[in-house]
């Protein structure tokens, strides 16, 4: 598998050390591995960090920035970060007023962000988190580590972020958090397997005419697997597997996310089918956001992900944000 | 006895050893995992490696306590945490001693274990670590290469099992049929143990 890197080893690093050259406005502390917007901590403004592993760009790095995150943790190719990486960022961005800890559930995101959160309120930082569990293709979550944290990161980041921008207080910055966690779902579909740069294969076999249903975004195989279907068959699954889980009465925002190796010719075409079923199944959308934004390295294939919204939620949703990843309003 | 010096190279043997695995230990993490735990593995054990032979501490229990916040602070995703939990809180049990005994080792063991399962949530069965050191902690009151044959009897024990812990568990029926890469890593860390106390089983001799 050919891949533009120089060595397995240095990928974090090598990336890092670019994203430092072509954002200048991003503190980049390449060997703590830290992703902190220049002019932290904004006085009086909650912290939000988050972090979770490598080969999911722009997660979390490219969020980092005004209006979204204040830090963000990278850790290697689809590992956790450190708890040290974490504590290191909360007390570069606190500014007195609390860190919000962004945590997808991933047994290894929760665990070092748990130790970090202890070691961080040991030096005087308040912290709170919250936990994205967004993804319905995991069902018996009783006996599981539970929904994995996908696309709704994004929404979670975006408008949490809004809130603290606005100097909201940790409590409200936290609620909002979770209000948008509890209201988002999201499902998705792998095309082909991922191969990481240490393995340097693929992580599974998928043959050419068959599809994954229900997969994470870490290059885990996933629920199912079935022959290969149209761009609106797929769009029907991924749909309905969210609406038997949320039945939305208000608007939704929609992200039409890509895994990473799907061109946006194929993204809007797609997106074109989502918003097809969504309107046959009446539910009514406020804003699409189409693109490559919770990705899974070179997989190719896409989520969906709704969250249902009230006014609050939509104006925060709306507010400027401009960071690498995402922009508007600036 | 076992001193700092046993303690020390039980890590050190184990570093050599996931050095040597950390393919296998990669590859049984693709079809139910994300394809790295013999590299993160790898890392961590390296760092502990190195710290331990710059600056070795004086006791076993301050062998173990630094290794494990040195998994803490490298290895990362969840193995990071529970490897780390499990040197950190065995070593704590162990105290100030400077020598300490194998069946000390084995109620400190079971101390570490236990922080494990509370950390993780696992229980035996759910297809992880704890499949291969909770039989590792019981044997080796009996003696290390009774420990070091639970274990590995542990892990491969683990094939048939569905995982409800960890990443493993999302695949649900399909994560059947593997090896668990946490329980066959463990495996290692309790046959470390076993070629620590020396090929004639030397450090065990002197304990009995």
């Amino acid at each position: 598998m050919k891949m533009l890197i120089n060595v397995p080893e240095t990928v974090v690093a090598d990336a890092l050390r670019g994203m430092a050259a072509a954002h200048p406005e991003l503190a980049v502390d390449v060997e703590n591995r830290v992703i902190v917007r220049r002019d932290a901590p904004v006085a009086g403004k909650v912290g939000l960090v988050s972090g979770g592993g490598s080969g999911h760009e722009p997660l979390h790095g490219g969020f980092v920035g005004p209006g979204m995150l204040s830090a963000a943790c990278p850790g290697e190719v689809f590992t956790s970060p450190v708890p040290d990486q974490m504590v290191r960022a909360a007390a570069a961005v606190d500014s007195g007023a609390g860190v919000l800890f962004v945590v997808k559930n991933y047994t290894g995101d929760v665990l070092n962000f748990d130790m970090a959160a202890e070691l961080a309120e040991d030096e005087g930082v308040q912290v709170a988190k919250v936990l994205v569990n967004d993804d319905v293709a995991v069902t018996d979550s009783l006996y599981t580590a539970g929904r994995r944290g996908t696309g709704a990161t994004l929404f979670v980041e975006k408008i949490a972020g809004a809130a603290a921008e606005e100097g909201q207080p940790l409590e409200r910055v936290e609620a909002v958090a979770r209000q948008v966690n509890e209201n988002s779902r999201s499902f998705g579909v792998a095309l082909s397997a991922v191969t990481t740069p240490a393995k340097g294969s693929p992580t599974f076999d998928l043959p050419s005419g068959e599809l994954e249903l229900g997969i994470g975004i870490h290059g885990e195989p996933g629920r199912e697997r079935r022959p290969m279907m149209t761009s609106g068959e797929i769009a029907e699954a991924a749909v309905d597997a969210i609406l038997q889980d949320l039945t939305p009465r208000n608007p939704v925002l929609v992200l039409v996310n890509g895994m990473g190796a799907t061109p946006l010719l194929e993204l809007y075409g797609f997106n074109a089918e989502v918003q097809r079923v969504l309107g046959e199944r009446g539910v009514p959308v406020a804003r699409v956001l189409v693109g490559n934004y919770v990705t899974s390295l070179d997989m190719a294939g896409a989520s969906v992900t709704l969250c249902q919204i009230d006014e609050e939620l939509l104006r925060l949703w709306d507010a400027p944000v401009n960071t690498p990843g995402l922009r508007w309003g600036v | 006895m076992l001193d700092a010096e046993f303690f020390r190279r039980w890590m050190t043997v184990t570093a050599a050893s996931v050095d040597r695995e950390a393919e296998r230990l990669t590859a049984l993490d693709s079809p139910i995992g994300d394809a790295d735990h013999g590299t993160n593995l790898q890392r961590g054990f390296t760092a502990v490696r190195a710290a331990l032979e710059k600056e070795p501490p004086a006791t076993p229990g301050a062998v173990l306590t630094l290794s494990g916040r040195l998994l803490i602070s490298s290895v990362g995703g969840a193995s990071g945490p529970l490897y780390g939990t499990l040197l950190r809180r065995t070593g704590k049990a162990l105290g100030a001693a400077t020598e300490v005994s194998r069946e000390q080792l084995a109620e400190a063991l079971r101390t570490g274990v236990d922080a494990v399962r509370q950390l993780g949530g696992a229980a035996p069965g759910d297809k992880t670590m704890i499949d291969a050191l909770v039989p590792a902690a019981d044997a080796l009151g009996d003696s290390f290469a009774a420990a070091r044959a639970a274990a590995e009897e542990g892990a491969v024990a683990t094939t048939p099992l569905r995982a409800r812990k960890g990443r493993a568990s999302y695949l649900g029926e399909r994560s059947i049929g593997h090896q668990d890469p946490g329980a066959t890593s463990s495996a290692l860390l309790i046959a470390g143990l076993a070629d620590a106390s020396g090929p004639t089983g030397a450090a065990e001799a002197a304990d009995e």
